[in-house]
Parts: C-alpha cells; structure tokens; sequence
C-alpha cells in the first residue's frame, strides 16, 4: 500500500496532457492524458485506427504533436527540437516490429548498432561487445544458448528472440522507458511467452515500459495498468489489482 | 555433433570462394605446370590485378551500402587525365596524384549529392556522371591522348608503380595496403558498421541514430578517391593517358565483387571475397592462355566461372536461412 502511494507522489516518469495530433484533415489524436510512473508497465489498448500507432510516434519523438503538454521526469519538452535522438538520450527508447535489427548483421553490431565501444584507436571493441552482448540475452533475459552466439546473424533468432534482442539493447542502454510497438504480433504462442517474460524481466531491473498490443491476454499479464483508447481519445482506465483479462475485454466492448 | 565453430558457420560463402579459386589454381597447375610452377607469372599478376582489385574493393563498400557506382571507368578517365595534366604542367607526379585523387572526391561528391540530396537511385545517376565524366574528359583533351615517358625517370613512380628489391610491383603493395584499410574500416571502425546497417535496413539504422545521408555520402567519396588513386597509377604504369581509360573495367570489377559473394541487395559482402573474386578474374585471362587455349575462350571461361561462382553462394545463402 505504500509503495502504491509512493508511485502518485513521486513526479511520474511521463506525463502527457491534452494531446493532439492531426494528419490534414484527419485528427488522429483529440486530446490524450496519460501518465507513466517509475518501474510501471503500462498497457495501451485499442483497435486498429484508434490512434494507437500515432501515440507511440509521438513519445518516441517520430512525429511531432500538435498542442498539449508532455512532460518527461516534469521537464516540459518542446515539440519542436522532440526527435528520436533526444528521447533516446532521456532514456526513452522504442523497439519497432521491423525498425529495430539489420537482419543480415551478427546480433553483436545489432546489439550496440549506432553505439559501438571504441578503443583510443577508434575501433570496436569486438569481444568486448560480444561478450556484452551475450550476457544481457543470456543472463538478464534469459534466452537459451541453442543457436545463440554473438556472431550469427539476427536472421538464425525467432520472431520472439528479435524482440528480445532490442528489449534488452535498450535495457543494457539505459532506458528508463522501453516503448514497445505491438510485439507479440504475429508470434507463435510459445514465441509470445518469451516476449512477455522479457517484459518482466525489464520491470524486474527497475524499468518502466509501456505496451502496445490490441491482444488483452498478453496485456493483462504483464501491465500494471491498462489505457483504452478509441477514436484518439482515452476511453477507459483499469488497474492490474481489479482487472481480470473479462474486465478488460468488457472495458474494450464499452468503449467501442 | 559439435556445433561448429563461428568461423565455419557463418562464412561459408567465403569457404566457397576459397574453394573454386584454389580448383581453379590446381587446374592451370596441372594443365599449364611450365608457366604455373614459376613465379614469374604470380609476379606478372601482382602488376596486373591491383588496379581493378583497388576499385573492387571499394566498390564492395558501395555495394554493401546497398548503392552502385556505374560511373567509375570514366571517373578513372578524368582522374587519370587530371594526373597527366598536373604532372606536365608542374613535373611532379605526386600532385598530380593529389589532383586525380582530388578529382574522384569531387565526382563521388556528385554521385552522393544525385542519390542522398535529389533522390536519384544510385544505378540511374551514375549512368548520368559516367555520361558527363565521360564527355568532359574528352572535351578537354580534344580526344587526343597524352605521353609522359619521362615519368618513369621520377622517385615517386618508383615508389608507386615501380618493381621493389628489383621484382616486386609496388602497386601490389598498394593494393595489400587499401585492402587491409577497407577491411579495417569495413569490420572493426564504427564507419563500416554504418555502411552495414544503411544496406541492410536504412529505416531501422535512421531510428538508431546512423546518419544514414552521410554516410551514404562519404561511401561515394570513397569510391570516387580511390577510383582516382587506380587512374593515377594506370597512366603512371603506362606512362601515358588515353581518352578511352577505364572501358575495359567495368565488367572486370562487378566481377570480382559479385563472384566475391558480396550481396546485390546491400547489407552483406566481405573485403576477402572481394580480395579472391579479382585474384581470380585477374588470373583467368592468362592462365587459359598459358594453357594453350586460344584468346578466343577467355570470355566465354569468365561466364563459366562467374556463373558457378555466384550459383553457388545463391545456393548456400538460401541453405543458410534454412
């Protein structure tokens, strides 16, 4: 119970209000508040066209909202100079469904791609990373060794272990909030299982994330709390202590 | 079974390459033993390869970024031309290497810009400055070619296309030079691991922070110097420049790079295939000679040869993916 209070009086990690973002004529987002507290998985649920997918645009700093505020750790950030590079250095970071991994490079570059450690020389630091590399998938997420090794291309890793690979790249980085875009899509149930275990094991190390999905049995597993969005707007708020996945799915009924 | 060990496992196209150019080599042994068991031909080689070998080798850079540089047997032209000219007008052969390598930054500058600023897919625009270089060159020279025997007599001839300890082809070492550099650049510096991820997912590497634009850029950049580099020493070897340099290239260098298992899509090839691939296109035409073979078969070896070559890495990058 405490710890329950301390989440609302400490400063929440993100904060959006009144969000809006139109593409011409059509406004994908109407007005969105939503709030991401410290080592919190936030579930996000909608149907396609909901606004889903502009939502995540905007906090990785893909797209820029129209009006509103977001606050990050109660800084105000300016929609203007917001780009994915600056929210990667606040320690916001998106895993894609296929934005993320180059297939055909070895899942060490694919771990540290565009951050690779250098000597004095200005080289890689090859088993260096390797062995970085390794040790996150291995031992903080988890994944067994068949087929693993940081020399084979990401193409050899199931769709599951792809998202792996990036949830734990950000996690190794330093991000305070993984965002991550529909990722037990199109996986096999037992690929799905992974992923959700990876999502916990980003909240075991003190990690918040938030999490796109429109299945509610992946969601309610592994999210505190859950938003329904509908037509750009939060429709509905339901917390992990009183939801069970018939909840939600009558929550989702309501609001669409 | 043991699992095998990375280096097994995920190089088998450069195990193939290996493997086709030593059968290749054997063969000539044992059908050619008076010309292929003396060294004066592997010396005769090392003066030959490194000038379409450089260019492979930067071409598989440009390749791996997922571009292509049709543009560089005439870039050579006017490289090779701005070279004769300096070094007639000031009589120093290094400037005018500065001035050719100078004049390759500049045309892969215009390549880049074509691509990366206007959009223009790299095959289509280097059509364009292959065109333009092309025509300038010949502009310039009214057509006509250009001699410069006394160029030998100079220290720096010697130092880059002369025959070191009285038999070694400095070009060769040169050559060793650039590709040890480009493989340096292509597996352990950051620059490389960029080239990597703009041919093989350019959204993604944005997302990840790579600029993508310029790296893209200097790629072209690359290729354009050390285009530029090849020209120079072509016209230095040759002593003299001639308005249709760099023609018989084109085919030559896609060879090497593509028998080398360097992917056409981007994102995947190897400086050693490359390395292998124009050993192995630099050697055909001599060894079937020596075989005696009349000329007439060389191409039609080239085609046998390159057709099983990249068959074969077809094959196995399908087998690979399982």
């Amino acid at each position: 119970m405490i710890g329950y209070l301390a989440l609302y009086i400490m400063t929440p990690l993100i904060q959006l209000s009144q969000i809006t973002k139109s593409y011409g004529h059509v406004s994908a987002l109407k007005g969105i508040d939503m709030t991401l507290h410290e080592n919190e998985i936030l579930g996000i649920i909608g149907d396609n066209g909901a606004g889903k997918s502009t939502l995540i645009k905007i906090l990785s700093g893909v797209e820029k909202f129209d009006s509103g505020q977001m606050f990050f750790s109660g800084q105000p950030i300016c929609p203007h100079t917001f780009s994915v590079s600056s929210a990667r250095k606040m320690g916001i970071e998106t895993v894609f469904q296929d934005k993320s991994l180059g297939e055909s490079q070895s899942i060490w570059r694919n771990f540290f791609m565009g951050r690779h450690r250098k000597n004095p020389l200005g080289l890689i630091r090859v088993r260096h990373e390797k062995k970085e590399a390794m040790r996150v998938l291995t031992k903080l997420l988890g994944m067994d060794g068949v087929g693993i090794s940081p020399g084979a291309p990401v193409s050899v890793l199931s769709g599951g272990e792809r998202q792996g690979l990036a949830i734990g790249r950000a996690m190794y980085f330093d991000a305070r909030v993984v965002i991550m875009d529909e990722p037990t899509t199109a996986l096999a149930v037992r690929e799905v299982g992974k992923v959700l275990g990876f999502v916990k094991a980003l909240k075991k190390e003190g990690k918040s994330g938030i999490f796109i999905s429109h299945n509610l049995h992946h969601v309610h597993e592994v999210a505190d709390r859950c938003l329904f969005i509908q037509h750009g707007k939060v429709m509905a708020e339901v917390h992990q202590k009183d939801a069970s996945p018939e909840i939600l799915i009558e929550t989702l009924m309501k609001c669409s | 079974m043991p699992p095998l060990p990375d280096f097994i496992k995920f190089n088998s196209l450069q195990w193939a390459i290996s493997l086709i150019f030593i059968i290749l080599l054997l063969s000539f042994m044992a059908l050619a033993p008076h010309t292929f068991l003396h060294s004066r031909i592997y010396i005769a080689y090392l003066s030959t390869i490194p000038f379409a070998g450089m260019i492979a080798v930067a071409m598989t850079l440009v390749v791996i970024t997922g571009e292509i540089d049709l543009s560089f047997p005439s870039v050579m032209a006017a490289c090779g031309f701005a070279h004769a000219t300096i070094y007639t007008a000031t009589g120093s052969p290094a400037q005018g290497l500065v001035a050719a390598m100078a004049i390759g930054a500049v045309a892969g500058g215009l390549n880049g810009l074509l691509v990366v600023g206007f959009g223009v897919p790299s095959i289509i625009a280097t059509i364009g400055t292959q065109f333009f270089w092309r025509g300038l060159t010949i502009l310039l020279a009214g057509g006509l070619a250009l001699n410069m025997a006394e160029i030998r007599d100079t220290a720096f001839y010697y130092v880059m296309v002369g025959r070191w300890f009285g038999w070694l082809p400095a070009q060769a070492v040169w050559f060793f030079l650039l590709t040890a550099f480009s493989w340096l650049l292509l597996n352990r510096h950051v620059f490389g691991d960029h080239i990597r991820f703009c041919g093989d997912n350019a959204p993604a590497a944005r997302m990840m922070g790579i600029p993508v634009a310029r790296v893209r850029v200097g790629v072209f950049v690359f290729m354009g110097m050390v285009t530029g580099l090849s020209g120079a020493m072509v016209c230095m070897e040759m002593a003299s420049w001639w308005p249709t340099q760099g023609e018989g290239y084109m085919l030559l260098v896609f060879a090497a790079v593509f028998v080398g298992g360097t992917s056409v899509f981007g994102g995947k090839g190897t400086i050693y295939g490359t390395l292998i691939g124009a050993v192995i296109i630099g050697m055909i035409e001599a060894g079937i000679i020596s075989c005696g073979l009349s000329g007439l078969w060389t191409r039609m070896v080239y085609g046998i040869v390159i057709m099983i070559s990249v068959s074969s890495h077809a094959a196995l990058t399908k087998y690979s993916k399982g």
